[in-house]
């Protein structure tokens, strides 16, 4: 017995949410979701996500827009008759049913025979690594089994479209980082379709082929994790996703793709990104600051920090502050230490202003 | 901190007790005052050398009760240890002594000694035919007694025991002396009381005879005789706990899964049966089926049938009760149906179950706590409901009813009311266990940090159509019945002269303004002031024993804390019929002779209401978190401070719930107060009773409309008071845990 895909997309056309009179959860958001693909979307509290995500599932009803998964409009279809399941926050086992019991619950309504149901709910069990667990109740699990048996109870009815609602943050740390490996190794073996929803970027990074940013129940950014990380649309998107010093520039001239900038006499190469010369603004992750590489912005080490693998700094001067990280923790800087600091030859991105 | 607390040579709390142990041993009238102690007529009357009113000191100094004599060694020995430190291991033995002499020699004394002197017959043997006897004791005496327990309770936390807590400690004494004495003491007479032959002799052979009897056990009704009063409760019990539990589960589910728009005004039933002594709906179904009633009338004529008694019996009373409870499953039912996470709900339908089998495997199995809780309470609340069979019972008997007319009727025979209540109590406990083992070990709650949001799903339809027909028309039912007692209590004569009077409220509640003030002339002004008073007293004081028990259930771990648990919901189970009686039987001796007195109300409310206090603390206290006593304590105070300091504030809302909930119940209760109620101290549900079985009915209505409003009143000016926190929330959570 194994379990298969039936991997679908998903397509968001249009979609709005209203709560109420005016309460707009969600508004007007375009999404396309390729069938075996994992995207997550990304976004500060309150800013949708669930919210989209229920409309996949089909526990909230879009209010304008159309919602298609595979070839199917499902707009108006309740959740019971979409081929979509979901692993909830709270995991939502049925507290009275054993762990077998949960992960056949979905099957028997599928239309399969007792023992069918059995040997596909005992594979499941299998494939998140709970052989054996199947007569406990939730209650005599802990916190990343729980989790296991919901993504088993979904797995198992071999949905078009897997949703996951923030299934790590019921977990510590050091779980959190092994179960999202293995849900993202399931997912890449079976080729499951996944919207998979948090607010921890670093877990969208590491699980996700693309993300979906959003912001006030729009959506500000969509892409490969790459794409975000390098190639940031805005401030927003730069801050959310990794942190970004955010400095302000001149660009001083513009040759095809790209434009030589200015901070304080330093001068810096780099994209254009279809920007105009004049004043913008510079992205840099902190580990693209190059310090004391001889030429560069004028800038004190205000702080240093030793955090084992490396070193951290802060750093300030006429632009602001900035936090930068370096590789070096055998001969760290000293606070007060007057230095130069450049930019990575590839890193940095100017965003508009 | 602690260093420096055992350190210390002064210790008020040891010198207040040892102060009120000499002032209830020399200075209070040691027996029981005839005109009672705060009339003070025996400060004027001989005090202290008369023999009724003399303190222990003058007693024996004038050669009398020498029995009482030995209590001087207790009372002296703490004197010795005033100078000594807590950790001196002399200060705690002295104190253990002193306490268990005292406190045993006072309780071998008061049960050894009664009225006509020697108890038992071995020892008149032992000491010779001395004449030997006293009263029940009095607030020199208990007061006595109340010293030794907490002189007792010092010298054990001085011995170390959690963690040398004298307030902790003292706490956990104090109620299970308390419980003791008022619960299990009763209970255990009245099991005793079940084998005395006429002549006072122990016998098996009695209580057989008793229990054996055809008017308990009978069969008579499967071929058209009479059924025994146990079959007839115990089946009157089980309808009534089924259907209230389906009833209230129909309103539960109107109100939470379906788009009903007047959910509120469905709500608002939930304060009904806090507010209406339970007999009120069988005396206002009288007005409409009985046989001068309205719907019973205007049938007769509509189709010429002559009108008959089908209400007094089986029929009258299971509707009635089915009414008054039902509200109380709904109020038991909504939080429980409520509390189902609706991500239980949601994840079934991402799992292809419709709403159908959503509802039938995942929402009921949840709710089977509720389920079993609410069928629990219409259960007891049935069997323990004396009002409504007495109203419309005809010659449907059943045990609670049997068991009052065995201590009150002609036939006088606390034998038989002990058996009565046994088979009761029998029952009711049985139900107890039995909830607790359909229940099992299952966990009906799952174990998760944050939740999720989620609305409940919609009733499927072919459930919903249904629901809503039947909560909709009992609700129309219950609102007819409520009118009706409001118009009844305006007919002149209900059926004979329907004219329109105010008549019956003059009766009951005139004044007449005179020089001298004002007169209450009203035939209900008496008992309506001692049913105030009486609540009044009681109210302040179940909430304090209740939040004191719960601050020791949820923030306190000590030896046998299960037990303890057990101890003080026990009385939960017991129905107010069982109180009434093992307190006449218990209390009407010495050596606490509280029968025909004030008191003997007051500590029954208590103990009738305090788990209700009891489980109000602790839903509340565990909402609060423990590291905030932690860091009271860390701060100094000691658990005592914490607990008036920080845990009290905290709980206001739960106090005030704790306090309108006891007095509104103390002013509704019938079942135990019926018993106890004496010439003096009447009370209003059983002066209504009383004129019901006068058949005034006008006035029994009109009195119970009042009531209803009075308390209607108290509960409106609570919610106003506690603002959003809602009573009826409360309740049902104190209610659900039984
Ligand atoms: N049932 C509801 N009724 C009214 N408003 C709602 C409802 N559900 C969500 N909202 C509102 O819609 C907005 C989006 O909510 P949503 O739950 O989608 O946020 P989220 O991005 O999942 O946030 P979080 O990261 O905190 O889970 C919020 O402002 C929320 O208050
Ligand atoms: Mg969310």
């Amino acid at each position: 017995m194994t379990i298969q895909s039936k991997a679908a997309p998903v397509r968001f056309d249009g979609v709005s949410k209203v709560f109420g009179k005016d309460v707009r959860a969600v508004d007007n958001i375009d999404l396309h979701v390729d069938a075996g693909k994992l995207v997550t979307l990304l976004g500060p509290s309150g800013c949708g996500k669930t919210t989209t995500l229920r409309m996949i599932a089909g526990l909230e009803m879009a209010t304008s827009g159309k919602i298609l998964i595979g070839d199917r409009d499902v707009t108006k279809l309740p959740a019971t008759d979409r081929d979509v399941s979901m692993v909830f926050q709270s995991y939502a086992l049925f507290p009275h049913m054993t762990v077998l019991e949960n992960v056949m619950y979905g099957l028997t309504f599928s239309g399969f025979a007792k023992p069918e149901a059995r040997s596909r709910a005992l594979a499941g069990l299998d494939l998140v690594g709970l052989k054996g667990f199947d007569s406990r109740l939730p209650s005599e699990l802990s916190g990343g089994q729980q989790q296991r048996v919901a993504v088993a109870r979904a797995l198992v009815l071999e949905p078009q479209v897997l949703l996951f609602d923030e299934p790590l943050s019921n977990l510590d740390a050091k779980l959190r980082r092994q179960v999202r490996e293995d849900i993202r190794a399931i997912q890449k073996d079976l080729g499951l379709t996944v919207v998979y929803v948090t607010h921890d970027q670093e877990e969208a990074l590491a699980v996700s082929d693309e993300i979906v940013v959003m912001r006030n129940a729009a959506i500000a950014q969509m892409g490969t994790p790459r794409q975000l990380y390098d190639a940031p649309n805005d401030r927003f998107v730069a801050d959310f996703i990794g942190e970004a010093n955010l400095l302000p520039c001149e660009i001083l001239s513009v040759d095809g793709d790209m434009a030589i900038i200015e901070i304080e006499g330093y001068r810096h190469t780099l994209p254009s990104r279809g920007l105009p010369t004049g004043p913008a603004t510079i992205a840099v992750r902190p580990s693209r600051l190059v310090i004391d590489s001889g030429d560069g912005v004028p800038a004190t080490v205000a702080k240093a920090t030793y955090v084992g693998v490396r070193m951290e700094y802060t750093l300030t001067g006429k632009f602001g502050q900035v936090f930068a990280v370096h590789d070096n923790v055998d001969t760290p800087l000293e606070p007060g230490t007057e230095v130069r600091m450049g930019f990575a030859a590839k890193g940095p991105v100017l965003l508009p202003e | 901190m602690r260093v420096s607390t055992t350190d210390k040579t002064s210790h008020p709390v040891l010198i207040f007790w040892i102060l009120a142990g000499w002032v209830g041993y020399c200075l209070l009238p040691w027996y029981m005052v005839e005109d009672g102690l705060w009339s003070f007529e025996w400060l004027f009357d001989g005090y202290p050398f008369d023999e009724d009113y003399a303190p222990a000191a003058f007693l024996i100094g004038q050669g009398e009760k020498i029995w009482l004599s030995p209590l001087l060694i207790p009372l002296a020995l703490p004197l010795l240890v005033l100078g000594r430190v807590k950790s001196d291991p002399v200060y705690s033995r002295i104190l253990i002594l002193s306490g268990t002499l005292g406190f045993g020699w006072l309780i071998a004394q008061g049960f050894s000694i009664g009225i006509r002197g020697f108890n038992y017959d071995w020892l008149g043997s032992l000491f010779g035919d001395i004449r030997l006897r006293q009263f029940g004791m009095g607030y020199g005496a208990m007061i006595c007694a109340t010293a030794f327990l907490f002189l007792l309770t010092q010298g054990i936390a001085a011995r170390g025991a959690i963690n040398g807590d004298v307030f902790v400690v003292s706490a956990i004494g104090g109620v299970i002396t308390i419980v003791t004495a008022f619960v299990f003491f009763p209970i255990a007479k009245m099991l005793f009381a079940a084998f005395v032959t006429e002549d006072g002799a122990y016998s098996i052979s009695v209580f057989f005879a008793k229990f054996f009897d055809d008017r308990l056990w009978g069969l008579g009704c499967l071929w058209g005789a009479r059924c025994g009063a146990a079959w007839n409760s115990l089946f009157l019990a089980i309808m009534v706990g089924f259907i209230t539990t389906a009833l209230g589960l129909a309103f539960a589910l109107v109100v939470t899964r379906s788009g009903f728009r007047y959910k509120r005004a469905l709500r608002a039933l939930t304060v009904l049966p806090i507010i209406t002594p339970p007999f009120v709906i069988g005396l206002a179904l009288i007005l409409l089926f009985g046989l001068s009633g309205t719907v019973t009338q205007f049938v007769a004529e509509l189709f010429d049938l002559t009108p008959t008694r089908w209400l007094y019996g089986m029929p009258g009373v299971l509707i009635a009760q089915t009414l008054a409870f039902t509200p109380i499953a709904f109020l038991v039912l909504i939080g429980v149906v409520e509390g189902v996470s609706p991500s239980m709900e949601e994840a079934a339908q991402t799992l292809r179950a419709n709403r159908w089998q959503t509802f039938k495997t995942v929402s009921l199995p949840l709710m089977r706590p509720g389920l079993a809780n609410a069928f629990l309470l219409g259960f007891i609340e049935s069997m323990a409901d004396f009002g409504n069979p007495l109203v419309l019972g005809g010659n449907f008997d059943v045990l609670s009813t049997e068991i009052f007319f065995a201590i009150v009727g002609a036939q006088y025979d606390q034998g038989r009311a002990a058996v009565l209540a046994i088979v009761l109590l029998f029952f009711t406990l049985s139900a107890f266990y039995a909830q607790r083992m359909w229940l099992g070990k299952k966990s009906y709650t799952t174990v998760t940090g944050k939740g999720d949001s989620g609305v409940h799903p919609l009733m499927p339809k072919g459930l919903a159509i249904p629901v809503m027909v039947v909560a909709l028309g009992w609700a129309l039912f219950t609102a007819a019945v409520y009118a009706m007692i409001i118009y009844g209590s305006v007919v002149e004569l209900w059926g004979v002269n329907n004219s329109l009077t105010f008549k019956h409220y003059v009766t009951a509640f005139s004044v007449r303004f005179e020089e001298e003030g004002i007169r209450w002339t009203g035939a209900a002004w008496d008992s309506f002031w001692t049913t105030i008073t009486i609540a009044a007293i009681a109210a302040p004081l179940t909430a304090a024993v209740g939040l004191v028990t719960a601050y020791l259930l949820t923030r306190q771990s000590f030896a046998g804390k299960n037990a303890f648990e057990f101890g003080t919901m026990l009385s939960f189970a017991i129905p107010g019929t069982v109180i009434g009686v093992s307190y006449i039987l218990a209390f009407n001796v010495p050596p606490i002779e509280i029968t025909g007195t004030g008191v003997i109300l007051v500590i029954s409310f208590i103990f009738r209401n305090m788990p209700v206090g009891v489980r109000a603390g602790i839903a509340s206290m565990s909402q609060l978190d423990r590291s905030l006593d932690e860091s009271s304590l860390t701060l100094g105070a000691n658990s005592w401070q914490t607990f008036r300091r920080v845990i009290l504030p905290l709980l206001r809302p739960a106090i005030l719930a704790a306090l309108v909930y006891s007095f509104v119940r103390a002013m509704t209760a019938i079942s135990a107060v019926i018993f106890l109620v004496s010439a003096k101290y009447d009370m209003a549900t059983s002066y209504i009773i009383g004129r019901v079985e006068n058949n005034d009915y006008g006035l029994a209505i009109a009195y119970s409309t009042t009531l209803i409003f009075v308390m209607l009143a108290v509960v409106g000016a609570m919610q106003l008071i506690v603002g959003r926190t809602q009573i009826g929330r409360r309740m049902s959570q104190s209610r659900t845990n039984v």
